[in-house]
């Protein structure tokens, strides 16, 4: 009994609760994705680099704030300067839009031609960010960095294998879910809210009733931009931050965005969590977890382990391949349309 | 001098010129139907009424002034109210939502014109939860005309309110757009299904190459032999 409950806490260690963190992040950026996807309809490949800009500048800010001795106690001082990151990176994405995308929208480009933009947008701020802070590895948590410690866990439950839970993966957790609720909150229950889902819906029918596409599209990158923030910051809270990584992450956030179905919110969270989930339960080593399960097996030198961590990213890729392949409208819209 | 009067009006799409002078005028009170063969301009004389399709001659006036110059948008604040002949519903969006955007620039109680709108279309009360996606073709097209509605406009546009709507419910349609011209409202619409149209059209426009070929009310136009032989089938 003991050994099946200590396989399980190495497996809720090691793979159910990062890929919950994971996932989160994930979720946040790839509603960002479908929120601009929805509403300018197109891919916004400036994506992860805009989470590096934001959190950037979230992390300029929580330096200033630790020299000048500023503390939030056992949360991260990060959290403090995170108004600051989003106010910067709103006033970026309203930038890039009034002096790039807006004038692609007069010449009614086609959206291809947006994604084009976005690139250079992309690269633009790969830059910018690596001129103001470096291409190297920063490290910004700060506060209380475990909530509960794998001791803790093995001394109140007495099991040989412990639960690590940071406060990054809490504080993940607990911030991605506020922000959805504020999302859709505002989404379902607001007139600008309701305007903006009406854009995305028909845009011509739209502007018939009056919706001005200025609001909206004004609205879409002030919520795009806090969520981007707000994403990059966990996830670089979480791990560490390095502009390559935010780059990178581009990848998996897509997959989820896609695997949900473009254009659906719900999608986006759902395959968020899908995408953390195999990505780190295909690169986790499992010989320790069946070696707790069936005692004494034989498994020669194996790991255990079905994907290297090297290759993580072909994880996103091939989920991105197959339901591209199989259900090309994501999976929340081929599930309503049989 | 009618309520709403597009006189003399030329113009088309990418510099090919769709409309070659033609006039459409309605009052309030009235259903005028425009009707005529494929490419005669019937879509695009209303388009330009909107102000979708720029004018290059010619002149749109409503209520005695002019809206020369006027985007689509400042039309539709002036109350003319625009159903598309497709894609005029929001899928994702719940009935009473959809209601509710027809409404999206009024800023006073809107409840009366949703009972208003529901006692036109009982079904959509029936509907009012369910996603616009959800609704068969004729309760599409109702829900587009009750979302018109719900500007509270004085002027009506429909773009061929029936075409792919079963005949008994395009029946039922055009008796509630009837029912709407009693409240004062000027419907203009334009038909594919021309004899049905102009069965309830107070005033009938056939059009061709974007021209006016003949006016006459609907019943005039319905025993008018040659309209007979030319756009009706004999």
């Amino acid at each position: 009994m003991d050994n099946l409950l200590n396989g399980l806490v190495l497996f809720l260690n090691f793979v159910v609760v990062p890929a919950t963190s994971y996932g989160a992040q994930l979720a946040l950026g790839a509603l960002g994705v479908n929120l601009i996807f929805g509403v300018l309809r197109f891919s916004n490949f400036a994506h992860g680099d805009t989470m590096a800009f934001g959190t950037m500048l979230t992390i300029l800010g929580t330096w200033a704030l630790q020299s000048a001795g500023f503390s939030l106690g056992f949360l991260p001082t990060a959290l403090a300067a995170l108004p600051l990151g989003i106010a910067g990176t709103i006033l970026f994405c309203l930038a890039a839009d009034r002096l790039v995308y807006a004038h692609y929208r007069r010449q009614k480009a086609a959206p291809v031609v947006f994604m084009m933009a976005s690139m250079g947008v992309m690269f633009i701020l790969n830059g910018v960010v690596r001129i103001v802070i470096g291409p190297n590895e920063r490290n910004f948590a700060d506060g209380e960095r475990f909530l509960v410690t794998a001791q803790q866990f093995k001394d109140a439950t007495g099991l040989l294998e412990g639960v690590t839970i940071r406060t990054s993966q809490a504080l993940t957790l607990a911030v991605a879910v506020l922000a959805v609720l504020a999302l859709f909150l505002f989404l379902q229950r607001t007139r600008t809210g309701a305007a903006m889902r009406a854009f995305s819906d028909n845009e011509t029918l739209a502007l018939l009733c009056g919706v001005s596409p200025k609001v909206v599209i004004r609205t879409t990158w002030i919520i795009a931009a806090t969520l981007m923030t707000v994403a990059g910051v966990l996830y670089g809270l979480d791990k560490s931050f390095r502009p390559f990584t935010y780059f990178q992450i581009l990848l998996p956030i897509f997959a989820a965005a896609i695997v949900g179905g473009f254009g659906r919110p719900v999608g986006a969270i759902i395959g968020g969590f899908i995408v953390a989930f195999s990505e780190i339960a295909l690169t986790y080593a499992y010989r320790k977890v069946v070696l707790y399960f069936l005692p004494g097996s034989d498994m020669g030198d194996s790991l255990l382990q079905l994907v290297p961590t090297d290759y993580k990213f072909s994880i996103s890729f091939v989920i991105l391949v197959v339901i591209l392949i199989i259900a090309p409208t994501g999976i929340l819209k081929a599930k309503s349309s049989s | 001098m009618s309520y709403l009067n597009g006189s003399k009006m030329c113009g088309g799409y990418n510099g090919v010129q769709i409309l070659n002078g033609c006039s459409i005028s309605v009052d309030r009170g009235q259903v005028v139907v425009i009707v005529g063969p494929n490419g005669a301009g019937k879509s695009t004389a209303m388009k330009a009424l909107l102000g979708i399709v720029p004018l290059t001659t010619g002149d749109v006036a409503l209520d005695g002034k002019s809206l020369g110059g006027m985007d689509p948008q400042s039309r539709v604040n002036r109350g003319i109210a625009f159903v598309p002949q497709t894609d005029n519903i929001f899928p994702t969006m719940t009935v009473l939502e959809n209601l509710k955007m027809g409404a999206y620039l009024r800023r006073d109680d809107i409840g009366a014109s949703i009972e208003e709108v529901f006692e036109t279309f009982p079904i959509l009360r029936t509907k009012r939860g369910d996603l616009g996606r959800t609704l068969s073709g004729g309760q599409r097209q109702q829900l587009a005309v009750g979302r018109a509605l719900m500007s509270q406009p004085t002027v009506l546009m429909l773009d061929e309110p029936t075409a792919g709507v079963s005949p008994n419910v395009a029946a039922d349609l055009l008796r509630q757009i009837v029912a709407l011209k009693e409240r004062g409202l000027a419907v203009l619409m334009v038909e594919q299904n021309a004899r049905q149209a102009l069965e309830i059209a107070d005033v009938g426009y056939v059009l061709v190459l974007g021209e006016n070929r003949f006016t006459g009310s609907g019943q005039d136009l319905l025993a008018d032999h040659e309209v007979r032989r030319s756009f009706l089938g004999g």
